[in-house]
């Protein structure tokens, strides 16, 4: 008897259960819309614009100079003037400033003669995206300044950085690739496991178990066409990316969708690993959401691996997204071909050959 | 000819607890055996025991001479099973449940038109073959369960209280069915908790407390010593007022049981008492012979009374 017997009459059972049920195909290729509009359009990683009060405590020539720079950036805007400490500190308190920059009455003096004047900037750390950002830029503009009055003529070394494939820094350029892996894999794990495990509370399962149906063939059915609702799923994101949001794809979309496949299987194999364990669907998704929060926080999707804790980094190395996120980023917005990704690769097939492997002990342990 | 079931002092055992002690049965090729008992005596499991779904913890199991632990995937290939859950497709319409199973069953297009003909004939289905499972009436899912259970002409069928919960006439259906069958050689293994389901079929087994109590055709089962105690007589009181007669009755010293059965009372008394329980109730007394239901009732107030001795 074959191994995977069954397999046919499961998968194609299972695609009539999806044309039966088109709420899940709309689900699959809504959702993604949702959040792409969500994050492509609402959210933003650079800051600009913080809202900043000014408290010169002597106005002058000088510090009208160094406010005028403030002025003139991105980062910082000034929306208004204040005249005392407890002013300035009721505006930040308030929240209707996050940032104060103080400029002390002997600025002007101290600049002319050359003798150390200081500045200060006051900024808001509950939110540390904004503070961070704010003191490099003032940092940053404090040196010109300095260089400024320090000589005439061109600067002695000028900084002349440069972004490379996202020259503009432009948030769905980041963000839209890393969202195709997240949400694929979510909502593969989620699919596959609640299939199986409809079946289960419906008694199916049983019924299939006194049948000749064989575990690997009941796994194969199942994850074949969630698989392909997968794979759909990332070319429907894929295009919204390229058409609605402009996102360039620099490196080759086949490399891409090739390493899809590993990770689809992988994610699949983590929901069948779950539905050896639920026993209601409700169960079940709660056990996908458990899986949702690490890939969406330890995958490098938002935030940096390398800024977590090691214990941290080694969770982040178990979740297949952090590999498929690689593979996205690389391709679409550094060109990477499949010189630079096979690694990546070769840990999604390996993980998916375990995940698959390890479902199928399950399924054995419980069928039989 | 070896017997198609057979089951050697069989015992399934979940942790502490024993659902199925030490079982022993025979079912000869073409019989219809009746699996009675309260919920919870065990008949479930002993089925699921059977085929495959519950580790056997003790004795042997053999189906059509196979072992039920060593040969489970030949086996599966020739038994058919109907849950109490039906195990139906809620949204696959009746014809593409059929089809499911046949292929699952690996039939070949060939046998799968063959058989679909023929199980479409057998449960006249035809009406409904393109509706879906989940708008069928109780009656006609069971119809389509038990399709689904024999589209690979198995040789034995387990049905697990195939009529739980659907009206007379399907039942009888079924019933009609499941002889129909037999008589062309399939050998049926049935639960159940109707009396006149039980009194259908060949022999029954009762099963209380996981144990095998009792087991025969009706008629052995009727004559049962164990049932009929020596110098007693059941007979049948007929009367308007029976619920105030019942306990008037159950007073009495020299009646051992008495229960209300439809119009009348039947009680079980000492063999020289009719006259006695004719003034005690003013009606004559009939005497009877016991019914399958009189049987299980004697059976199990005598394992509670011998209990309450120890």
């Amino acid at each position: 008897m074959s191994l995977f017997a069954g397999a046919w009459p499961m998968l194609r059972k299972e695609f009539v259960h999806l044309r039966r049920d088109p709420g899940t195909v709309i689900f699959a290729l809504l959702i993604p819309v949702i959040q792409l509009i969500i994050f492509g359009f609402a959210l933003n990683m650079n800051v600009r614009q913080i809202p900043t009060v000014v408290y010169d405590q002597a106005p002058s020539q000088r510090s009208r100079e160094l406010i005028a720079r403030f002025r003139s950036t991105d980062t910082f805007a000034l929306v208004a003037q204040v005249t005392s400490d407890a002013e300035l500190e009721h505006e930040i308190r308030s929240g209707h400033a996050q940032a104060a920059l103080k400029i002390p009455y002997d600025y002007a003096d101290r600049v002319l003669a050359g003798r150390g004047a200081t500045v200060q900037l006051l900024v808001d750390g509950s939110d540390s995206t904004v503070s961070s950002a704010a003191l490099n830029v003032f940092n940053a503009l404090i040196l010109l300044e300095n260089q400024r009055l320090a000589r005439a003529g061109p600067p002695i070394v000028e900084a002349r950085p440069a972004v490379l494939f996202n020259p503009a820094t432009r948030s769905p350029n980041f963000f839209v690739p890393g969202l195709v892996a997240a949400l694929v894999q979510i909502m593969v794990i989620i699919l596959v496991a609640l299939s199986v495990v409809r079946e289960r509370e419906r008694g199916t399962l049983e019924q299939l178990t006194v049948t000749p149906v064989q575990p690997l063939g009941v796994m194969l059915g199942k994850m074949i066409p969630y698989v392909t609702l997968g794979f759909l799923e990332i070319c429907w994101v894929l295009l919204i990316m390229r058409v609605v949001f402009a996102v360039p794809i620099h490196g080759s979309l086949a490399t891409l969708l090739l390493l899809a496949v590993p990770f689809l299987v992988a994610s699949a194999g983590i929901g069948l690993l779950i539905s050896t364990r639920a026993n209601s669907q409700a169960e079940a998704f709660q056990m996908a959401f458990g899986t949702m929060l690490p890939s969406i926080f330890l995958s490098g999707y938002i935030f940096p691996i390398n800024n977590m804790p090691a214990q941290f980094q080694l969770v982040s190395k178990i979740i297949p997204t952090t590999y498929f996120i690689e593979v996205t980023r690389g391709v679409i917005l550094r060109g990477a071909g499949l010189a630079d990704l096979w690694p990546n690769g070769a840990v999604l097939t390996a993980m998916a050959l375990a995940a698959v492997g390890l479902a199928a002990r399950q399924f054995h342990r419980r069928l039989s | 000819m070896p017997p198609v079931i057979e089951t050697r002092e069989i015992s399934v055992r979940f942790g502490a607890f024993t659902a199925v002690d030490r079982v022993s049965l025979t079912v000869d090729r073409g019989e219809v055996f009746g699996l009675l008992g309260p919920n919870g005596s065990g008949k479930t499991t002993l089925i699921k025991s059977l085929c495959g779904l519950v580790k056997i913890s003790g004795g042997e199991g053999r189906l059509l001479g196979l072992d039920v632990r060593a040969e489970a995937p030949a086996i599966r290939r020739r038994i058919g099973y109907m849950s109490q859950r039906f195990g139906l497709y809620e949204d696959l319409t009746a014809r593409e449940n059929l089809e499911f199973y046949s292929g699952v069953y690996g039939l070949t297009a060939d046998r799968y038109a063959r058989r679909l003909a023929s199980v479409v004939g057998l449960t006249a289905i035809t009406p409904y073959l393109d509706r879906r499972a989940s708008q069928l009436s109780g009656g006609w899912k069971q119809r389509l369960a038990l399709g689904c259970a024999i589209v690979h002409e198995p040789e034995v069928v387990f049905l697990d209280e195939p009529t739980a919960g659907i009206d007379p006439v399907a039942r009888r259906a079924l019933w009609d069915l499941v002889f129909q069958l037999s008589g062309q050689g399939v050998t049926f293994l049935v639960t159940t908790h109707y009396m006149d389901e039980a009194e259908r079929c060949g022999r029954v087994g009762y099963l209380y407390n996981s144990t095998m109590v009792a087991m025969g055709t009706v008629e052995e089962l009727k004559r049962l010593p164990a049932a009929n105690p020596p110098g007693t007589a059941r007979y049948e009181i007929t009367c308007p007022n029976i619920t105030e007669t019942l306990a008037t009755v159950r007073a009495l010293p020299f009646v051992r049981e008495a229960t209300i059965f439809g119009q009348s009372i039947h009680a079980l008394a000492d063999a020289a008492a009719a006259p006695a329980l004719a003034t005690a109730t003013g009606v004559a007394p009939r005497p009877i012979e016991p019914s399958l239901e009189d049987v299980f009732v004697t059976l199990t107030n005598r394992i509670l009374a011998d209990r309450s001795a120890l």
